[in-house]
């Protein structure tokens, strides 16, 4: 009787989730920096005329694309959290946490300001080795870190080295931006702030196609995450492959990290803090139904604080950046606080 | 007619690869046989090489030398998929499941069993049920185990163990942690699923009390004197305890089954008491006290303690005699002296 109520709550809690992100979505795109009428941005959608052909062109061109993003990215980073967070065994884990962010930030910072030159006029071409740049980045990191785990069993200690990693990539930045020119840096700059508008309708599809890559991976995974709840010793025991498995993950969480980061910037707080929101609101840590509900989480969090960076109108926008620690930061602390009663943290 | 073990090996170098080509050895020349049906305790101190033991007969650290069987199968030889269905574990390791349910941690047992997806047939449900039952945890399946007491946990983990449904269940220090109910509560859950299972268990445990009441057959292992197995009571009786720790301090007294520090015999006294369980606890006293117990009453010029009952105790040395009406006057007199 337990287990079928249970199962009912999740699937009510995953239904749910899916209507509020596809309400989300089509609320995204009534608001913009320019205010347009929301007659008119149905009748866009509907294909309808429109009265300006401006307002057609920001629809279409911009806030879909944008939107979609959101979602995406959103889904992205929190998937990418919760394996980072049951990979490492720690509920504190998270892709800027661990420093793997910021290691697609110096992929992204040594193709934007130290081989941006060659690349120079080759528009596709400079945004798909930002891309690749991103990946290897965040790979790279990622690799360094899970080589310390085979050794380093203490995940606070763990945790730390992620953090140092994260600093020494960070200088690497700084110097890179030190010799770097003062347009390069201006744009690194920018890039850095976080913005879910620089993905075009035409990039969309590649941007789409490897989140959906690394989702797919994510969900084939979720029965050895399960027994990785339990140790990798007990895992060994219940069968699974680790070091494949370890392998895939790396591949999920960075092409998931990677291509959002190289296209948006590195936005925070997500994949740290949706997990929990996840956690808390279906109660439970069964990445069966974890999964998605993070992932739908993901989405609607970003698509939320993606609505609220355009608030100011036509006074511009503000960056993502500046939005997400609003959710995350009290969320981790509501976590922190109250870790005694939470569950999942009694394990 | 004696059975096959399930697992056995000979000459069997146990330790570890260290960084380039240095080699830990922790024992030499082991020869093992684990049968099933039967509940198999491994003692030894710590630092003895139990925890190395355990890992290579499970498969996950290889022998230095010497081959591990399974059912006639070479253990390095299974498959990753073959082993999780052969041999359990119950490790100490720290995990991260108090957001999972009773019932969840136990159907992760049925992995090795499941699709891809590790979607739960009714046939797995079936088993995890049957665990649940035979744990004794069905009540709780819906509860999070970070709700659950330290005992209560580790039924969960035997729960997950047996619907693994693997002829062989390797626990390393179940009882560690646990308050005296629920140490002899997962003994004897484990001795009932060794005996109505026909599983062949094997757990290591510092528990030596409840192993000499619960365990079928013994493993003592000491650096002295390597792996010394044998049926519980042949052990006993055979005076190997006294070789586990190899201590002048302590001593076995194999009537109690128990380790005691050895007592250092300053004086002699003759007690005489008809009650057993009053004699012992008197016996218990004395040494405390410095005193060796010898139960030859023609021994002259030394004390005597005629124990009547616990109010009535007569000291009697020489031609004086002392009454004391209780352990405490005993105690205080002993002192006195």
């Amino acid at each position: 009787m337990k287990q079928a109520r249970h199962i009912s709550h999740s699937t009510l809690l995953i239904l749910s989730l899916g209507l509020v992100v596809a309400i989300l979505l089509v609320a995204n795109l009534f608001v913009g920096s320019v205010s347009i009428p929301a007659r008119e941005v149905l009748n866009v959608l509907m294909g309808q005329e429109c009265e300006r052909e401006s307002w057609r062109y920001i629809i279409l061109e911009s806030r879909i694309p944008q939107a979609v993003t959101a979602l995406l990215a959103g889904c992205s980073l929190a998937v990418a959290g919760l394996l980072l967070q049951t990979t490492f065994n720690n509920p504190l884990a998270g892709p800027s946490i661990l420093g793997i962010d910021t290691g697609a930030a110096l992929g992204v910072a040594v193709v934007m300001l130290a081989g941006g030159a060659a690349l120079a006029g080759s528009g596709m071409s400079a945004f798909l080795a930002s891309i690749v740049g991103a990946f290897v980045g965040a790979s790279t990191v990622m690799a360094v870190i899970l080589f310390f785990s085979t050794f380093v069993r203490n995940n606070l200690m763990l945790l730390i080295i992620g953090m140092m990693v994260g600093y020494l990539t960070s200088s690497i930045i700084s110097l890179l931006n030190f010799f770097a020119s003062a347009d390069q840096v201006h744009a690194y700059t920018m890039w850095g702030m976080g913005n879910l508008s620089s993905v075009s309708l035409q990039q969309l599809p590649v941007y789409s196609l490897t989140a959906v890559c690394g989702l797919v991976i994510a969900f084939l995974l979720s029965k050895p995450l399960n027994a990785m709840l339990l140790g990798t010793r007990y895992a060994e025991n219940l069968g699974v492959n680790i070091s494949m498995t370890r392998n895939l993950l790396l591949l999920a969480t960075g092409l998931l990290t990677a291509t959002t980061t190289a296209f948006c910037g590195p936005i925070t707080f997500i994949g740290l803090s949706v997990p929990h929101i996840a956690r808390l609101l279906l109660n439970s840590s069964n990445h069966n139904t974890l999964l998605p509900v993070t992932m739908l989480c993901g989405g609607v969090v970003l698509l939320l604080c993606n609505m609220i960076s355009v608030l100011p109108g036509s006074n511009g926008i503000i960056p993502i950046n500046a939005v997400t620690p609003l959710i995350g930061a009290p969320v981790i602390i509501y976590v922190i606080v109250n870790q005694k009663k939470i569950s999942y943290f009694n394990g | 007619m004696k059975s096959t073990p399930v697992i056995s090996a000979q000459h069997l170098d146990i330790g570890y690869r260290e960084g380039g080509n240095g080699v830990k050895c922790v024992h030499r020349n082991l020869d093992i046989a684990l049968y099933a049906g039967e509940l198999t305790c491994l003692l030894g101190a710590n630092g003895a090489g139990k925890s190395t033991l355990l890992r290579t007969l499970s498969g996950s650290q290889p022998p230095l030398t010497g081959d591990v069987w399974v059912n006639g199968t070479l253990l390095k030889g299974l498959s990753r998929h073959l082993l999780s269905r052969t041999i359990g574990v119950v490790l100490t390791d720290k995990t991260a499941i108090g957001g999972l349910t009773v019932r969840e941690v136990v159907a992760l047992g049925r992995q090795p069993h499941t699709g891809f997806f590790g979607r739960l047939s009714a046939h797995d449900r079936e088993v995890v049920d049957h665990s649940l039952e035979a744990c004794g945890i069905a009540d709780k399946q819906a509860r999070y185990m970070a709700s659950l007491s330290d005992g209560e946990r580790q039924k969960v983990m035997i729960a997950k163990a047996l619907a693994q449904e693997c002829p062989i269940v390797l626990l390393d220090e179940p009882t560690a942690f646990l308050d005296i109910v629920s140490r002899i509560e997962v003994m004897s859950l484990l001795h009932r699923i060794a005996v109505e299972h026909q599983r062949a268990i094997l757990l290591s445990t510092h528990d030596i009390e409840q192993a000499l009441v619960l365990s079928d057959r013994l493993w003592l292992l000491s650096r002295e004197n390597g792996l010394v197995t044998g049926v519980t009571e042949d052990l006993i009786l055979s005076g190997k305890f006294d070789n586990l720790f190899p201590h002048t301090d302590i001593h076995f007294d194999p009537l109690h089954g128990s380790y005691y520090p050895t007592v250092q015999r300053r004086k002699t006294i003759v007690v005489e008491c008809t009650d057993e369980t009053l004699l012992h606890w008197v016996v218990n006293m004395l040494n405390r006290n410095g005193y060796g117990v010898s139960f030859d009453g023609k021994k002259v010029a030394v004390p005597l303690l005629r124990v009547v009952d616990k109010q009535e105790l007569l000291w009697v040395e020489g031609d004086s005699m002392s009454t004391l009406h209780s352990f405490d006057e005993l105690a205080q007199f002993l002192r006195g002296r």
